[in-house]
């Protein structure tokens, strides 16, 4: 391989920053911010604003939002455990609200892609508000590995994580 | 719950305008997602604009929207058509994606699967040209009496 080695975390987080929330036009709208990302997993953060607010009266978020930041979220976790770079789609999503997420305060979601087959990918992943075992929500999505399309940059990342 | 929500339900069945029911959430607003009733039949519509792209190589609308806006779908649909006396508490949903969404507008209908007293269950599908070719569907379970339970909105 020609690419540099990338040296800090920090450089490796924003260069995923870059390809997963910068470059897809609704993740950047959302605001969405890469926190975290390792082999099989990744995690994003959503910040509160008046704009996502599907109840005036509470200000509580609308599901879209971690509807959207979910699925870009299990996303990522599948790009990190494709064996050879190509497009995918998300098959279905399963979202469980288990409870309002408080207005004002970030959303953290965690993604792990538990099992990577040569036709389907199989993700799991909780949002949470600071701590991971008292979730707002919980998601599985599976993904269809082979779509039509283009290689992009965010399916060739496995190497970026060795 | 949403007494805002229930007020503008009333002053939407009085002016025959679904679409206000939009204006009280903010979310529905920026998404651009509506409800409309030109055919007698409620159905929702998300209007196309750039932020809506989560693909933009094929370009595809990004899977979430498609969620969200079914999931709206779904809440109008049970606000304009069933006599819900409290704004419905979404507990889950599962979504299917069968097709790539293009860079249009998606229209959605909604329907109620089974009625109970406190529990709906409602499926909802999503298209742009074709009906008989939808992008999603889903299918969602909505608490739609009782005060202790999870809710989004």
């Amino acid at each position: 391989m020609t690419k540099p080695p990338l040296t800090t975390p920090d450089e490796r987080l924003a260069l995923f920053q870059t390809m997963f929330s910068d470059a897809i036009p609704h993740n950047k709208a959302l605001g969405i911010k890469v926190v975290a990302v390792a082999r099989g997993l990744a995690s994003m953060q959503l910040d509160w604003r008046e704009e996502l607010v599907g109840n005036p009266e509470t200000g509580v978020l609308a599901g879209g939002p971690l509807t959207a930041m979910l699925d870009g979220c299990c996303g990522m976790a599948v790009a990190t455990m494709l064996k050879k770079p190509e497009p995918f789609a998300t098959l279905d999503l399963r979202i469980d609200y288990a409870k309002p997420a408080e207005p004002g305060k970030p959303v953290i979601a965690e993604a792990e892609c538990y099992r990577i087959t040569r036709s389907v990918a199989f993700t799991r992943a909780f949002a949470h508000q600071g701590d991971p075992k008292n979730p707002v929500a919980a998601a599985a999505g599976t993904f269809m590995l082979g779509t039509k399309g283009k290689v992009t940059r965010p399916q060739s990342v496995k190497d970026l994580l060795k | 719950m949403s007494g805002d929500l229930m007020k503008r339900l009333a002053e939407a069945r009085k002016n025959s305008n679904v679409a206000l029911l939009a204006e009280a959430i903010p979310y529905a607003k920026w998404m651009r997602i509506a409800p409309e009733n030109g055919t007698g039949e409620l159905l929702t519509r998300m209007r196309y604009h750039d932020e809506l792209i989560g693909n933009t190589f094929l370009p595809a609308i990004h899977g979430g929207t498609l969620g969200a806006m079914l999931e709206m779908a779904a809440i109008f649909h049970l606000l304009w058509e069933t006599e819900t006396p409290t704004v419905p508490k979404i507990v889950n949903i599962t979504v299917d994606y069968l097709r790539s969404a293009g860079p249009r507008d998606v229209i959605a209908s909604a329907k109620v699967t089974k009625q109970g007293r406190r529990m709906v269950n409602v499926f909802a599908e999503a298209w742009q040209d074709d009906r008989s070719r939808p992008v999603a569907s889903a299918s969602a379970h909505f608490l739609v009496q009782s005060d202790d339970e999870p809710s989004a909105l």
